[in-house]
């Protein structure tokens, strides 16, 4: 296994640093923009904000990277974060403590995700047709659990942490775990045996599976890990905006996505890397932050995220295509 | 109409045990089981609350449902080639509000000139998610993913904070969703119209039959002499058309549009057609089972209300329902493949 996974990917590593390479000029670009469309861009309140508004979205990407490059795809993420959220409202009006609120909140989210895992490893179904059917189930059990109240009277010493940066820097608190999380992601998909194993079940499942590759108990590690990220995404969610409620993070799902494949990694599975996503949230964090500064609305800045997520995949299969008949067109000079 | 998919449609050996006689019998034949669910549905509600089963709400039930089925059939037949529409909730916006101000600049426009604009707007996105997938190569989800954000967001910046509403529409375009024919409401009649001709052409027109072939395996289609990329192209084509006309309908029932209509209607949609029996890996399905799939669904919303459940509680029950439904479907049509393997290696 070990000498096959590395010659699997090895000659796709270099299409992507290219589009990490692209990704990086973008983003290069995008600061531009943003300097050249408002002076108050560059100031640290305003980096801040950029860094806070893309906290949840990243924290849920990072697993999103795993399942998607494994081939599969979990919908019911934000649900799960609305769940997480309602959770967490519901058990402090009990009295329970804060920090075993948390870790009920967490241990919940890996149970959504396990639910996931089990209904997609065990009864092989497919993951898209599931965690549509979840996106509900967990969203409505959102609104079971808490309707259309919001709880908000959570302890000022647990919201400041969602209001205060680190130290003298602009990075805000709840960054600091994105930043963390980003660097194990990083580690373990590109720098372990485990990690490698989820491309070789991305580029072809059947043959991870006959080289020793245990592609279910993978998956069902990879669900579980989602339900539990998105539960920590609610949890700072809630104390950031200091309101537990059932529609938090609705249609953040997409969002997540969106960055995950403009992030290089191929809907397919098999091909991408978490550089590439990191880079992908910035550019999508840069870019509504400078158009928003300069008033564009925030649902006029969906078109933003489309175009970005499109052209992520037709512009290569357009060049692709166009090398292609560039090649035939010599073949059939050469003749 | 009896429409059936056409996979795993043999005769079941006499000589098999009784279950699983029975279970490949139901899941043969989904429409009937649907059918069953649906009236036990009708029946259990009605007995708890006699009042459930007036006219009034009967025909509130079919006004809800007839926008959401016509939608589930055009998701349908975009399904049944493995690929999906997500941008279809951003036509029907898109197109709704488009509609409403053709009326606000000429107030006396012909209703089936209302219609065919809608049309019209639904079929030119229709033919962009189309290029994409079938010109593009983008993968249908990507591709409609993404102009499900575009369309949505040109809505917003279109409609810029405003609304239409029910003051500027004609009389007679408001009595598509008011008005009867034969008691039932007009716009319930052109949706029933709707989906018997697209049951009509999935079952026995050569094109509609394709699609069930580039599902069920599009590099025997294509080696079949299909064009492949045509057939794709015409599937968004249909499921563009229908969510632009349901946008004009959508108009006319509700009166009021703004740019967040229809939002998230996409995933009610894919959950109706999944509750239907349309597989979502393709190749199975039919217009027939993707309706009920829709009626059911909107029968359950209404139940919970005259009931007297919490709301809160529908999407939750409607979560379950979906799980639930790609459980027993995909483990039905494994059991019965199971057999017919049998059946072939054991003569």
């Amino acid at each position: 296994m070990v000498d096959i996974v590395p010659a699997v990917t090895a000659r796709k590593h270099t299409a992507h640093l290219t589009w990490e390479v692209l990704l990086t000029v973008i983003l290069a670009g995008s600061l531009a923009l943003g300097r050249l469309l408002s002076s108050v861009f560059l100031q640290t309140d305003n980096l801040s904000n950029i860094l806070l508004d893309i906290t949840e979205i990243s924290l849920m990407a990072l697993p999103m990277t795993f399942i998607i490059v494994t081939g599969e795809i979990d919908l019911s993420v934000a649900s799960v974060l609305g769940a997480s959220s309602a959770l967490m409202g519901v058990l402090w009006h009990m009295g329970l403590p804060m920090p075993l609120v948390m870790v009920l909140v967490v241990v919940g989210g890996a149970m959504a995700g396990a639910l996931n895992g089990w209904l997609v490893v065990r009864l092989e179904l497919p993951s898209l047709a599931v965690t549509i059917g979840t996106l509900a189930l967990f969203r409505g059990i959102a609104y079971v659990l808490l309707g259309d109240q919001a709880v908000a009277d959570f302890p000022a010493s647990y919201t400041a942490f969602g209001m205060n940066t680190l130290g003298a820097t602009f990075i805000p608190q709840p960054f600091a775990i994105v930043i963390v999380g980003a660097a194990l992601f990083g580690i373990v998909l590109h720098a372990t045996p485990f990690g490698r194993s989820l491309y070789a079940i991305g580029a072809n499942s059947s043959a991870a599976r006959f080289s020793g590759i245990d592609v279910g108990k993978a998956k069902l590690r990879l669900f579980v890990l989602s339900g539990l990220v998105s539960a920590i995404a609610g949890i700072i969610f809630t104390l950031r905006f200091t309101s537990a409620r059932g529609d938090n993070g609705e249609g953040f799902e997409l969002a997540v996505i969106a960055a995950v494949l403009f992030g290089g990694v191929s809907i397919f599975g098999g091909r991408g890397s978490l550089y590439g996503v990191l880079l992908s949230l910035l550019i999508v964090g840069v870019l509504r932050n400078a158009l928003t500064l300069v008033d564009v609305s925030s649902e006029t800045l969906t078109i933003v995220t489309g175009l970005l997520l499109l052209s992520s995949v037709l512009i290569p299969n357009l060049v692709a295509g166009w090398r292609a008949r560039r090649d035939k067109r010599l073949v059939a000079a050469r003749r | 109409m009896i429409i059936r998919a056409n996979t795993m449609d043999q005769e079941t050996p006499p000589a098999a045990p009784a279950i699983s006689t029975w279970l490949a019998q139901l899941g043969k034949r989904r429409e009937t089981a649907l059918f069953v669910v649906l009236i036990a549905l009708v029946a259990c509600t009605g007995i708890a609350r006699p009042q459930f089963l007036n006219l009034q709400n009967l025909r509130d039930v079919l006004l809800n449902v007839a926008i959401v089925g016509l939608l589930t059939a055009g998701m349908t037949v975009v399904m049944l080639m493995r690929h999906i529409d997500l941008s279809i909730g951003s036509v029907v916006g898109v197109s709704a509000y488009g509609v409403g101000c053709l009326y606000v600049a000429f107030p006396h426009l012909p209703v089936p000139v209302a219609l065919m604009a809608a049309v019209a707007i639904g079929l030119a996105a229709g033919s962009i998610n189309g290029a994409l997938v079938a010109i593009g190569r983008v993968p249908s989800l990507v591709a409609t993913l993404s102009t499900l954000y575009i369309f949505r967001g040109a809505d917003y910046a279109w409609v810029n904070g405003g609304q239409i509403n029910a003051s500027s529409l004609p009389d007679a375009f408001s009595k598509l969703a008011t008005g009867t024919a034969f008691g039932i409401p007009t716009l319930v009649l052109i949706a029933v119209l709707v989906l018997a001709c697209l049951g009509v052409y999935l079952k026995s027109f050569r094109g509609g039959r394709e699609h069930y072939a580039i599902g069920s395996n599009p590099e025997a289609a294509r080696l079949a002499g299909i064009h492949v990329e045509r057939r794709v192209m015409v599937g968004f084509l249909i499921s563009g058309a229908i969510a632009g006309l349901a946008g004009g309908l959508w108009l006319a029932r509700f009166g009021t549009v703004d740019a967040s209509t229809a939002k998230g209607i996409e995933l009610q949609v894919v959950a109706a057609a999944v509750v239907g029996s349309v597989a979502i890996n393709g190749g199975a399905g039919t217009i027939l089972g993707a309706t009920l799939g829709a009626l059911v669904l909107g029968v359950i919303n209404i139940a919970l209300v005259v009931l007297q459940i919490s709301p809160f509680w529908q999407q939750a029950i409607q979560g379950a329902l979906i799980v639930a439904a790609v459980t027993t479907d995909t483990l039905l049509a494994r059991s019965l493949a199971k057999r017919m393997m049998r059946k072939r290696d054991h003569g």
